[in-house]
C-alpha cells in the first residue's frame, strides 16, 4: 500500500499550527484552530468532518485563497504564507482545487474547450497548437471526447460530465497536488462512482498527490490513504486509514462512523445517535470541543484541551479518554 | 381484508419542455397499507419526486396527470382544492428536503405552528400553544417554549427539519411523505432524523413514504422498497427479500456503486458506465438497457413491464432478471 511507501518520502505539503479566524459581527469565529498535519508525495490524505468543522477553510488556507490568521503552509520546502504576489501566483501552478458544485465553478458563456485552456494562456503558452494539443490530451483523459465537448457550454453536460470538465482544467497545467473539496458529493450514486475511479485513475496517470475533503466517510476511505478527522476547527484524529475505520481512537470518529446508513436490512440502524448537534464554532466549548456531545466526557476534558498524542494503534488522536490504545 | 390507504394506478406524468414533452412519471402503479412504510429510491431525475408530487397533488400546474390517485376512498386529481386543503394536514402531511424554504422565514416557529393546529383542528390560540410546546418536546427540540418564539433562521439546519416535522405531525396524519427529508443534514444528524421518523412513523401507526437516493436509508427503516429508473418503477419488493434477492440489474448495480466501508482503499468501485437516458426522447425498449451489462437485442426493443412472476412478492421487469442472490461489496 502506498501507506508505507509515503513515510519514505518527506512531506509535499506540511501543514502547521495553522490558525483561521473570521470576523463575525464584531467577534471571532475560529474556523481552524492550531491544526497540523503533512500530505506526502503521491499520498492521499483524507479530510472529513461535519459542515461547519473547518475542513473547506483548510483547504482554502492552503492555497492562499483565505490568508492564515497565524501558522505556515509549507508546500515543497517553500512557506506559501511568506509569499505573494508573481511568487505565489507561480507557486499556485503547482496546486490546484476542485470544487463541489461542477456546473456552478464552471462559466456558462464559454466553450468546454476555451474552459479547459484558460490555465495555459493564463501561464502564458501562447502557441494556440500546443494549447490545442494539450487540451485534447487532458479532456481525452478524462473520458470526454474532445471533438465533440469543445465547442459546446457547460449547461449542455450533466453533473457528473462537468466535474470531468473541472478535473481537466485542474490537471491541465500538471499540478502535484490537488485540493479535491467535496467532489463528488453533489453527484448521483452511480456518477459519484465514475468520478472516484477517475481521480484514482488520474492520480497514477500524473502523479498526483491528493487533499481529498468530505463528509461521507465511506467515499473518504474509498480513495484514502490516511485519514484526518476534523470537528469544530480542531484535529481529533489523524492515522492510516484501514486503522481509523477498523479501530477509531476518538469516540467523534467513532460516532461518525455509526451514523452511516448502512445498506443492508439485517444491520439495524443505529438508535441515539450523540445528542445534539454540533455547538456555534463563534462559541466554542471550552477544552475538548466535542465534550458538549461525547459520552465519555468528564471535568478533564472540560478544562484541558486535548493535544494529539499516538496511540499503539498507529493513528494519533486528541481524546483525554480515548478508545483505544 | 385491509383496504389500502393509498394507491396509484397507471399514473403518468407529463411536463411540457421546449425540447418536447418530458414523461417524469411513467406508468406507475402502487399501494400503501395503513401503518405501513414505503421506500421509494432513485437518482436524480428518475421521476421519485414528481411521483410524490403526484400523490400530495402538488404538481405544477403546467404538468399534466394521467391515471388515478386514491387516497383513503378519495380520488385525489378528481378532488375540489378545498377539500383537498381540507386532507391535506389531518390526512396527508409532507416534509420536504430544506426545511428552509418549507418554513416561513418572517414568521416565527410557534405561529406556523400554532396557525396549523388552529386550521385544521380548529383549535384555541391558547391550547394550539400548549399542543405546540408538546410537538416540539416530541421532536426532540430542547427548551420548547422559547423556541416557539424564534423564527427559523435563529435554527440549525437539523433543528428546522425537527420544526417542519413536527408540524406535519401536528395533525395526527395517516400518511406522510418524506422527500429527501435528511440529504441537507449532516450524517449524524441525518441517523437522529431518521431516528424520529421512525419512532413517530410507529408510535402513530401512520404510513410513512420515504423518497431517498441512498439505498442505505431505506434499508433498516422501511417495509417495502420501490426503485426507479427513467420514470418507471423497475422493482419493488418487501425491503429484506429485496437487499437478499434482488432481480434487477439496475438495482443491483446502484447498489455496487456505493462505496463500502469493509473493502479497503483504493478498490475500484463497480460504477455504472454512462447515465440515464434523456426523459424527453422516450425508448423503445428497457430505459436501462444501454447501461445493463446483460441487456440484449430484446431488451433494446421491448419494454419489460413491472411483474412478479414467481409469485414470491417481488416485482420487477426485466427481460434477464437476477438469478443468484445478489452479490453484495464485490
Amino acid at each position: 500500500m502506498a501507506d508505507s511507501t509515503s513515510r519514505l518520502n518527506a512531506p509535499l505539503l506540511s501543514v502547521e499550527q495553522l490558525v483561521v479566524e473570521y470576523p463575525v459581527s464584531g467577534r471571532t469565529l475560529s474556523a481552524v484552530a492550531d491544526v497540523s498535519l503533512t500530505v506526502g508525495r503521491g499520498e492521499t490524505l483524507g479530510l472529513v468532518g461535519e459542515s461547519g468543522c473547518g475542513k473547506s477553510t483548510l483547504g482554502r488556507a492552503v492555497l492562499q485563497l483565505r490568508r492564515p490568521t497565524a501558522g505556515k503552509v509549507v508546500f515543497d520546502g517553500a512557506d506559501l504564507t511568506a509569499l505573494d504576489g508573481e511568487a505565489l501566483r507561480l507557486m499556485r501552478r503547482r496546486l490546484q482545487l476542485i470544487f463541489q458544485d461542477p456546473i456552478a465553478s464552471l462559466n456558462p458563456r464559454r466553450c468546454i474547450g476555451d474552459i479547459v485552456a484558460e490555465p495555459l494562456v493564463i501561464t502564458g503558452i501562447t502557441d494556440r497548437n500546443e494549447r490545442e494539443r494539450r487540451v485534447r490530451d487532458v479532456l481525452a483523459a478524462v473520458g470526454l471526447d474532445p471533438d465533440v465537448v469543445w465547442r459546446r457550454l457547460p449547461h449542455e453536460f450533466s453533473g457528473g460530465q462537468c466535474q470531468r470538465v473541472c478535473i481537466a482544467r485542474a490537471l491541465i497545467l500538471e499540478p502535484e497536488l490537488v485540493i479535491c473539496d467535496e467532489p463528488v458529493s453533489a453527484l448521483d450514486v452511480s456518477i459519484r462512482a465514475q468520478i472516484l475511479n477517475l481521480l484514482e485513475e488520474m492520480k497514477q496517470r500524473y502523479g498526483l498527490t491528493l487533499l481529498f475533503i468530505a463528509h461521507d466517510l465511506a467515499v473518504v476511505k474509498a480513495v484514502s490513504d490516511r485519514i484526518a478527522v476534523m470537528y469544530l476547527g480542531r484535529l481529533c484524529e489523524v492515522g492510516p486509514t484501514e486503522a481509523v475505520f477498523d479501530r477509531p481512537a476518538h469516540p467523534y470518529t467513532a460516532l461518525l462512523l455509526e451514523a452511516i446508513p448502512v445498506p443492508d436490512p439485517t444491520v439495524m440502524p443505529a438508535t441515539n445517535i450523540a445528542t445534539g448537534e454540533p455547538p456555534s464554532p463563534l462559541d466554542p466549548p471550552s477544552g475538548c470541543r466535542f465534550r458538549t456531545r461525547c459520552p465519555r466526557a468528564d471535568r478533564l476534558c472540560a478544562e484541558k484541551v486535548p493535544i494529539l498524542q499516538a496511540t499503539a494503534g498507529g493513528q494519533t488522536v486528541a481524546c483525554h479518554h480515548p478508545l483505544t490504545g | 381484508m385491509t383496504r389500502a390507504l393509498l394507491s396509484l394506478e397507471d399514473v403518468s406524468v407529463e411536463l411540457p419542455t421546449p425540447r418536447g414533452t418530458l414523461r417524469a412519471v411513467d406508468k406507475v402503479d402502487l399501494s400503501l397499507m395503513p401503518g405501513r412504510t414505503l421506500g421509494i429510491v432513485g437518482e436524480s431525475g428518475c421521476g421519485k419526486t414528481m411521483l410524490s408530487r403526484a400523490i400530495l397533488q402538488l404538481l405544477p400546474k403546467r404538468a399534466k396527470l394521467s391515471g388515478r390517485v386514491r387516497f383513503g376512498g378519495h380520488d385525489l386529481a378528481a378532488l375540489p382544492a378545498e377539500s383537498l386543503r381540507r386532507l391535506r394536514g389531518p390526512e396527508l402531511a409532507v416534509v420536504f428536503q430544506d426545511p428552509m424554504t418549507s418554513l416561513n422565514p418572517v414568521l416565527t416557529i410557534g405561529t406556523q405552528l400554532i396557525e396549523t393546529l388552529q386550521a385544521h383542528l380548529g383549535m384555541d390560540g391558547a391550547a394550539a400553544a400548549r399542543r405546540s410546546v408538546d410537538l416540539l418536546a416530541a421532536v426532540g427540540i430542547p427548551a420548547p417554549a422559547q423556541r416557539l418564539r424564534q423564527y427559523p433562521h435563529q435554527l440549525s439546519g437539523g433543528m428546522r427539519q425537527r420544526v417542519a416535522i413536527a408540524i406535519a405531525l401536528s395533525c395526527e396524519p395517516k400518511l406522510l411523505v418524506a422527500d429527501e427529508p435528511t440529504t441537507a443534514l449532516d450524517v449524524t444528524v441525518q441517523a437522529q432524523i431518521l431516528d424520529l421518523l421512525a419512532r413517530e412513523q410507529r408510535r402513530r401507526q401512520m404510513a410513512m413514504i420515504l423518497i431517498t437516493h441512498d439505498l442505505g436509508v431505506v434499508a433498516g427503516r422501511t417495509d417495502e422498497v420501490a426503485v426507479m429508473y427513467a420514470g418507471r418503477v423497475v422493482e419493488r419488493a418487501p425491503t429484506a427479500q429485496l437487499f437478499a434477492r434482488m432481480r434487477m440489474p439496475y438495482t443491483e448495480a446502484l447498489l455496487a456503486a456505493i462505496p463500502k466501508l469493509d473493502s479497503p482503499p483504493h478498490t475500484t468501485l463497480p460504477a455504472i458506465a454512462g447515465r440515464p437516458p434523456d426523459p424527453t426522447r422516450p425508448m423503445p425498449g428497457c430505459s436501462f438497457s444501454p447501461r445493463c451489462r446483460y441487456a440484449d437485442d430484446h431488451c433494446r426493443h421491448a419494454k419489460p413491464t413491472l411483474a412478479d412472476p414467481e409469485r414470491s412478492g417481488g416485482f420487477y421487469a426485466c427481460w434477464h432478471p437476477l438469478t443468484l442472490p445478489a452479490a453484495v461489496g464485490t
